[in-house]
């Protein structure tokens, strides 16, 4: 609108004399401007992707080292949610064990059960019979033949207490495996806390350190984008300066380096998501082997949909900015000489 | 519509390149500007164009005070002018409709309107039918020509040209100014820098002759 009030105080005072030279004739309506601020940026978008290919080795270089940047913090998030899975599904080891007395038949153990189930702080409750557990034990052990010999079965009855704030309230876990140490029926109570709170102060300290990381890769990847538009810049200085000179705006320069920028970002995105994808899939044979042997709950866990849309999302931001950063600093700073 | 009022330029390391300079120009009048190199004929037109602003004293268009002009003002001030090159300033890898068409696609104007007035500008600098030609195919007088259609297309109220022979044989010359007296009758304002004498007393306009940064006739 500034403008608009601007070009009327440019208008000449005195009428001129009437000149085939003068604009008179031709009016703009706002629609057609703004279809044409339209064909603008849509000239812009795909002018710039044209430079792009016409130079298909310069900007496969720069691509890949700005896909290669961002791979990295996309693979140490990946890495992170797959860790964080697989803390979540070592449940077993959340359970408290209760070991109870040996006199405690498997009915006395149902029994206890329930009424452990019934105490708020506790989630679930696993109640192990003797003769499973001599079962399980027959079966992972090896030794099952051997086991025969014995006349009588030497395991306890052993009930799990899952409590509901694992995480969130230590105090709480606390005083649950106090309560059920002075139980008359419990022999002795076991859980390996430490170990599972060790697993998630690692994978706090991972998340933080995957955060400081992406903060460091996304500078990286505004400077290598800003250089890249900088020497762009300096190819294209007689385009810019001639434009300056008939009255472009800076806007107008810019828009077609700013999209430049987008179009880095997207394709370096894209490229990213397949590096990552490709190491994954290259990861996840190995890995579900391996989860075999334990459990067999663990997947590979990919990129999903919305993870993946906000990685490209955030690429291409990545790249305007870069862009802008430098067309910022560099555009007023270049005159004729 | 043109107005130097006391106008001084200093640069540090050159010192004063323009000192006390004061003229005007109407609407529809053609001048030439003339002087030895280093006179500061360059630096006078630059003042027109806001690629610098004067130490003191003013100037002004159409009634603006360019020294007040703000950044984000001067592509606008800029759009009514045209502006014309020694080294025509041309972009080498767009053809020639392209290079006419680029101050009608900043100031933001239709396709047909641009095809329209390019077309009507390459007509008057009769180079109609080479839109698509690229500019390194033409000779040095059809780039110049190329490079003032590409400065009227815009139908600016002044016309600066820095030195538009300078690099055109006399006959070429004379096309050029032909060129210029044509938008000059139409009542645009015309600002020509050159040492060309010979072209300059034979047209017989007003000179303006700049000598170690000083008017010296106006």
């Amino acid at each position: 609108m500034h403008h608009n009030k601007h070009i009327q105080k440019m208008q000449p005072r005195i009428k001129p004399k009437p000149s085939n030279l003068q604009n008179t004739k031709y009016r703009t309506s706002i629609g057609d401007r703004f279809q044409n601020y339209l064909g603008l940026h849509a000239h812009a978008l795909f002018s710039s992707l044209g430079r792009l290919l016409k130079t298909p080795f310069t900007s496969m270089i720069t691509i890949i080292v700005l896909a290669i940047t961002i791979s990295l913090a996309t693979g140490f998030y990946v890495l992170l949610i797959n860790v964080e899975q697989f803390s979540d599904k070592l449940e077993s080891s959340h359970y408290i064990s209760l070991f109870l007395k040996h006199d405690i038949n498997d009915a006395d153990g149902l029994k206890l059960a329930e009424q452990i189930q019934k105490s708020a702080a506790v989630k679930t409750v696993k109640l192990v019979t003797k003769t499973t557990a001599l079962e399980e034990f027959k079966h992972f052990s090896g030794i099952g033949e051997s086991l025969n010999i014995l006349d009588k079965n030497p395991l306890p009855t052993v009930i799990q207490v899952l409590p509901t704030n694992i995480f969130e309230d230590s105090v709480e876990v606390q005083q649950l495996i106090d309560a059920l140490g002075r139980l008359d029926e419990v022999e002795l109570v076991q859980m390996d806390m430490r170990w599972v709170q060790r697993l998630q102060s690692i994978v706090d300290l991972a998340k933080r350190g995957v955060f400081l990381l992406s903060i460091v890769l996304s500078l990286a990847v505004l400077f290598i984008m800003g250089n890249t538009i900088r020497l762009e810049l300096e190819n294209r200085r007689d385009e810019v300066l001639i434009a300056k000179l008939v009255g472009a705006t800076y806007a107008f320069i810019q828009r077609p380096f700013l999209y430049t920028g987008f179009w880095f970002g997207g394709f370096a995105g894209l490229s990213a998501w397949i590096i990552v994808s490709l190491i994954l899939l290259g990861l996840q044979e190995p890995i579900e082997h391996l989860s075999l042997l334990y459990d067999g709950k663990f997947t590979v866990l990919f990129l999903s949909v919305s993870e993946s849309l906000i990685l490209l999302f955030v690429a291409s931001i990545l790249g305007v900015t870069g862009a802008w950063i430098v067309l910022h600093y560099q555009l007023r700073q270049m005159t004729l000489e | 519509m043109l107005i130097f009022d006391k106008v001084t330029k200093n640069y540090q390391n050159t010192g004063d390149v323009l000192q006390n300079i004061s003229f005007q120009m109407l609407r529809g009048e053609m001048a030439f500007l003339t002087g030895h190199s280093g006179a500061g004929k360059s630096t006078l037109l630059k003042l027109i164009a806001i690629m610098e602003y004067c130490t003191r004293g003013q100037v002004l268009l159409n009634g603006r005070n360019l020294n007040h002009a703000k950044e984000h003002h001067i592509p606008y001030i800029r759009r009514k002018l045209g502006l014309i090159f020694q080294d025509y300033k041309l972009l080498q890898d767009r053809t020639v409709f392209d290079n006419v068409a680029l101050p009608l696609i900043i100031s933001g104007y239709g396709n047909q309107e641009v095809k329209r007035r390019v077309r009507a500008s390459l007509d008057k600098v009769g180079l109609l039918g080479k839109e698509k030609k690229y500019p390194f195919s033409l000779s040095g007088g059809e780039q110049q020509r190329v490079g003032i259609a590409r400065a009227v297309v815009n139908k600016p109220s002044l016309i600066i040209a820095d030195e538009p022979t300078g690099s055109l044989d006399p006959e070429l010359s004379s096309e050029v100014m032909h060129l210029f007296e044509q938008f000059q009758q139409v009542g645009v304002t015309v600002l020509i820098a050159t040492h060309d004498i010979n072209l300059i007393n034979r047209l017989g306009y007003r000179v303006l002759t700049l000598d170690h940064g000083q008017l010296v006739v106006s």
